[in-house]
């Protein structure tokens, strides 16, 4: 079942970077939750055909995967598996818009492939700023400080039992699904009453589940509120570091550095 | 569908995430409200099991594809609207931060297209007013049919919203009609797959743990509820009157099809680099703020070795 083995994988492994501490795992989460909001929205304010004046941005995703001890091949494996989704609606662009726009040493480029490339490397960009918060903060620490951030308690609560119990569910609906085609023979494909069967069983398992868990937690004193492991105190490098990112997000939206940096190279080269 | 990052405007984002917002707000509100703290381990473990369950396939009679079940519709039939809505968030959000399905900007358009329509449209809409509090003394072909009803309907109204939205952030060149020709009968089949999945599932429930159903105490008040939807479809409603000024996209479809320009003419403006020279300074520009990046990056990853 490597849907499973894979998913399950997921959820442990960009949790397990952020144990290892580093200096991004120190800043508080709030400064890196909004910085990686500023960046997303630094991201896609640009227009559809902008392609050099984001390059810049790609620094945010680098620095951190850098800092954070995260490997660039797990991300990039991440990027590829979510690409899908971008790739199906962006490919309509190059056939529709067929406007030529750029000469390139001859080779006329159409609008509509310039605009393909720029939802291929928004995506990119935005989907990497959000694996990569996970993996320089935790995700338990991610729920404080959303919560500190004004996000009502109820979905904080159930941010955290989710991841918590995700890895549980999941491990059970693999070893039901692993059994049911161990039996099945030469049926692989599940039809309505299997798999009515199969899902009712797995939610009736977990409902006895939370059952249990509920009447542990009450026995535990739990009083609807989940406490992170660390009490939050934002300092003067939390500040530094929203105010670097911020500053550095609106500089690379206002002015299109690569082709400043080209322009001088191209005048110092010649 | 998760909607992307990529696709979406930041106008459109911000105005979808007030409106995600709004209503996750008045949701948790209405638990904390009626005092329904032992919903929260519940409402976890279900998140759970909607995120294992999406992803076992199951076969559709009569074609050769596979489809698995959204979960909106039967949380909220097990939970009630509000709890529902702030558990496909939920699942929605780790979905965006673990898997990168769908970004964060889209976070708040997919929770509405995906939470609001079945929590809201399909179960206090249709389900529940066809049905009744207590499930246990309709008939399975009934609850079957009602349940299929409203799946359909609320993934109807999600795909409307995708093209919507695409449509209103002008990032995709797809045309109106023809992405709204494509969606729609996709997400019919898909509504169907969905309604026969719940369908299923809460008959099984019926006859295991006919317990589940009976409990009266589901009775929730449709004015305020109406008024957190009514405020997002406002919000909806508000982008979508820019659009309305704008020329139709039956025209521009035309247009298109009859091989002329999409877009309009006086882009040579405002895109400067058309001659290979200002080409080259874009190349030589794009190279140097890669190499910088990245040997920035090798840098850091190297001090921290140290």
């Amino acid at each position: 079942m490597s849907r499973f083995d894979d998913t399950l994988h997921d959820l442990h492994a960009l949790d397990s970077h952020a144990a290892r501490p580093n200096a991004l795992t120190r800043l508080d989460p709030r400064s890196k939750i909004l910085a990686t909001l500023f960046y997303i929205v630094a991201v896609v304010s640009f227009d559809r055909y902008a392609i050099l004046a984001l390059l810049p941005l790609a620094w945010y995703p680098v620095a951190l995967a850098a800092l954070g001890n995260v490997p660039p091949a797990a991300l990039g494996r991440k990027l590829l598996l979510a690409l899908p989704f971008a790739l199906m609606i962006g490919i309509f662009n190059p056939l529709l818009d067929t406007a030529p726009m750029v000469d390139l040493f001859g080779i006329s480029i159409s609008a509509g492939w310039v605009s393909f490339a720029s939802i291929l490397l928004r995506f990119a960009l935005t989907v990497s700023a959000a694996l990569l918060l996970v993996a320089t903060t935790g995700f338990d620490q991610v729920c404080v400080g959303l919560n500190r951030l004004g996000v009502p308690r109820a979905l904080t609560t159930q941010l955290h039992l989710l991841h918590r119990y995700a890895e549980v569910l999941a491990g059970e609906a693999a070893r039901m699904v692993t059994a049911r085609e161990l039996r099945a023979y030469a049926r692989r494909r599940l039809n309505l009453n299997v798999y009515a069967s199969l899902l009712g069983h797995l939610l009736l398992r977990a409902l006895e589940r939370a059952q249990r868990i509920h009447l542990a937690m009450l026995a535990r004193g739990f009083d609807d509120e989940v406490r992170g492991s660390q009490e939050l105190g934002w300092r003067r490098v939390d500040m530094a570091f929203l105010t670097i990112c911020a500053a550095s997000f609106i500089l690379a939206r206002s002015i299109d550095l690569p082709r400043a940096l080209g322009h001088i190279l191209l005048k110092a080269l010649s | 569908m998760h909607m992307a990052d990529a696709l979406i405007s930041p106008v459109v984002g911000a105005t979808l995430w007030v409106a995600a917002g709004t209503t996750l707000t008045y949701c948790s509100r209405t638990l904390r409200q009626d005092r329904q703290e032992r919903l929260v381990p519940l409402m976890g473990v279900l998140g759970a099991f909607v995120f294992a369950a999406q992803m076992i396939n199951f076969s559709i009679p009569a074609t050769g594809s596979s489809g698995h079940l959204g979960g909106g519709l039967l949380l909220a039939i097990l939970l009630g609207p509000p709890a529902a809505f702030v558990v496909i968030a939920s699942v929605l959000a780790v979905q965006a931060l673990f898997l990168g399905d769908g970004g964060l900007l889209a976070l708040g358009a997919n929770i509405c297209n995906l939470g609001l329509f079945p929590c809201f449209v399909g179960y206090l809409l249709i389900f529940r007013p066809l049905l009744g509090a207590n499930l246990l003394c309709r008939t399975s072909r009934r609850i079957s049919v009602v349940t299929v009803l409203a799946a359909i309907i609320s993934l109807q109204l999600g795909a409307f919203s995708v093209v919507m939205i695409t449509l209103l952030s002008g990032i995709s060149s797809l045309p109106f009609s023809g992405f709204l020709l494509l969606m729609q009968p996709i997400h019919l089949a898909i509504g169907l797959a969905e309604g026969l999945a719940t369908a299923a599932i809460v008959l099984f429930l019926q006859r295991a743990r006919p317990d589940l159903f009976s409990s009266a105490s589901r009775a929730t008040s449709i004015n305020p509820l109406l008024a957190a939807f009514g405020f997002a479809a406002a919000c909806i409603a508000g982008v979508g009157a820019w659009f309305a000024s704008t020329l139709p996209d039956g025209l521009e479809w035309s247009i298109a099809h009859a091989g002329g320009r999409v877009e309009p003419t006086n882009l040579a403006a405002a895109w400067p680099a058309v001659d290979a020279g200002t080409s080259l300074e874009g190349i030589l520009g794009a190279a140097a703020t890669l190499s910088l990046i990245l040997g920035f990056g090798f840098l850091l990853r190297l001090r921290h070795k140290s």
